[in-house]
């Protein structure tokens, strides 16, 4: 089950207007993910090291989530450093590691991490569904916020569909093995939560269709924009224009 | 509204999922306002068939629609109807897709144009009718089968119907919540038709209970009084037996 961990507290993050939460997430992610020098990757993840200090959340956590993402990191390490054309830095038997390598991995690294921790304190400091709202009002497609709200609200139904089969499997002795019929097994499964999916997908368009709906969504949200949002605004704006600008500085 | 107008004419009305077998089969059937009818029959005899139908959710192949004295043919239509008659689904999970509870009640009332304003009110209302109040903030998913069930409810009762149609309600409620859900539906004042298996519920519930057998409705008024005699363990200690 998707727990929120980070959506409660009493942080000055945790306070702020989900709309600038939004918004500088996106131009924070943007920036991050196209710099390609270390003179601005540092200080982003700084800048982002600094926000989760701001939501006051917890570092074991937030590390537990970071080691999660940093498993598929590892693979690249394993494999960049060998197959990126430049000078040789190490050797391991046949194997030669080039300095491009390293340096590319390592700016893969920062940018991911700098980027998850900026969405960590920024995003999961809010609940999906004031997120879901929150997009709304920044004029974000309906069916974009539609298919996040509905994934998350079933999400929770299809997990639970899914673990009845596997149970009802279990049930009548099933044990996964590598053979041909645990393949045939799962593809059924599969197939069945597909299907399944479908028609509840089906039953609750009915459901909502009964209650009026025309395809527009209604909220009751209604956010306030107050002084420390503005002044939050500003200076990360300010932060994020600096990382753009020692970037320029870097690659002129 | 005059009393005792024809809410609801069916009249021969045939539908089939598939070619070979036809679930309604030039079924006609009528509600005036204030009737409280029960509709019992067997699994997959088209109870549930009918409802959609009647909601516009599915299209008759042959047959006419009357709701509320007027022709009901097209999406338009049934537009309309869709606000006067409310319609309870069989699993609590697709009516309840909102975050939270205020929002799932609040969801008709904004549909039918009312103000974010009017429609926590509304809702707030609602809720409290139905002895929820202080669930406003719960989330959807988390509440008990009874609770679910019981808001599903509150979320048809906030588009304040004239007529609701309701698919099994008591299925798979323990005693209480079905006593409650029972006390709650005696008490409103509605044109009504409830499908259930659970004749002690229609019995307390509804004036009337059609039967549904291959695709048609018939109603059996005849009483019939019948004596019980029943066997069970631990039948000597004394006990009662609700009905």
């Amino acid at each position: 089950m998707i727990e929120e961990q980070f959506s409660t507290g009493n942080s000055f993050v945790h306070s702020l207007d989900p709309r600038v939460k939004i918004i500088v997430a996106i131009f924070f992610s943007v920036v991050v993910a196209v710099s390609s020098n270390f003179a601005s990757l540092l200080p982003a993840l700084a800048l982002s090291l600094f926000l989760i200090i701001l939501g006051k959340l917890s570092f074991k956590k937030v590390l537990y989530r970071l080691l999660l993402v940093n498993r598929l990191i590892l693979f690249l390490w394993l494999f960049l450093p060998f197959t990126y054309k430049g000078e040789a830095l190490f050797k391991i038997g046949p194997l030669v590691g080039t300095a491009e390598g390293v340096l590319y991995a390592s700016q893969i690294t920062v940018k991911c991490n700098a980027i998850l921790l900026a969405m960590i304190a920024l995003l999961s400091t809010t609940s999906v569904f004031t997120l879901g709202h929150a997009m709304g009002q920044l004029c974000f497609p309906d069916k974009i916020i539609h298919l996040f709200l509905f994934t998350y609200r079933y999400i929770h139904v299809i997990s639970q569909e899914y673990y009845r089969l596997i149970n009802a499997m279990k049930m009548r002795g099933f044990i996964p093995r590598t053979n041909l019929h645990t393949y045939r097994s799962y593809a059924y499964l599969v197939g069945m939560l597909l299907v399944r999916s479908y028609d509840r997908a089906e039953r609750i368009h009915k459901a909502m269709i009964c209650r009026g709906f025309n395809g527009k969504y209604h909220t009751l949200s209604r956010f306030s924009v107050k002084m420390g949002d503005i002044l939050y605004l500003s200076v990360m704006l300010a932060a994020i224009l600096g990382l753009v600008i020692l970037q320029w500085k870097a690659i002129a | 509204m005059e009393s005792n107008s024809l809410i609801i004419n069916l009249k021969n009305i045939s539908f089939s999922y598939s070619a070979d077998k036809l679930i309604l089969d030039h079924l006609s059937f009528q509600l005036h306002s204030g009737d409280r009818v029960g509709l019992v029959g067997p699994n997959g005899s088209g109870k549930t068939t009918l409802f959609h139908i009647i909601m516009g959710l599915l299209r008759p192949s042959s047959g006419k629609i009357e709701l509320f004295d007027k022709p009901a043919n097209e999406e338009k239509d049934f537009r309309e109807v869709r606000k006067k008659i409310g319609l309870l689904f069989q699993d609590a999970d697709d009516q309840l897709f909102s975050p939270t509870v205020l929002e799932d009640v609040a969801f008709g009332p904004l549909n039918l144009g009312k103000s974010p304003e009017e429609a926590i009110g509304i809702a707030l209302e609602t809720l409290a009718r139905l002895d929820l109040s202080g669930f406003e903030n719960r989330i959807t998913y988390k509440l008990s089968g009874g609770e679910k069930r019981l808001v599903s409810l509150a979320t048809v009762l906030a588009m304040d119907p004239e007529v609701l149609l309701m698919d099994e309600p008591t299925n798979g409620l323990d005693d209480e919540t079905e006593e409650k859900i029972t006390d709650i539906l005696k008490g409103l004042n509605l044109s009504c038709i409830f499908i259930s298996h659970n004749l002690d519920f229609l019995f307390k519930t509804t004036d009337r209970i059609y039967a549904m057998a291959n695709g048609k409705i018939s109603l059996d008024e005849e009483l019939v009084p019948h004596p019980h005699i029943h066997v069970h363990k631990f039948g000597r200690l004394p006990h009662e037996h609700k009905s």
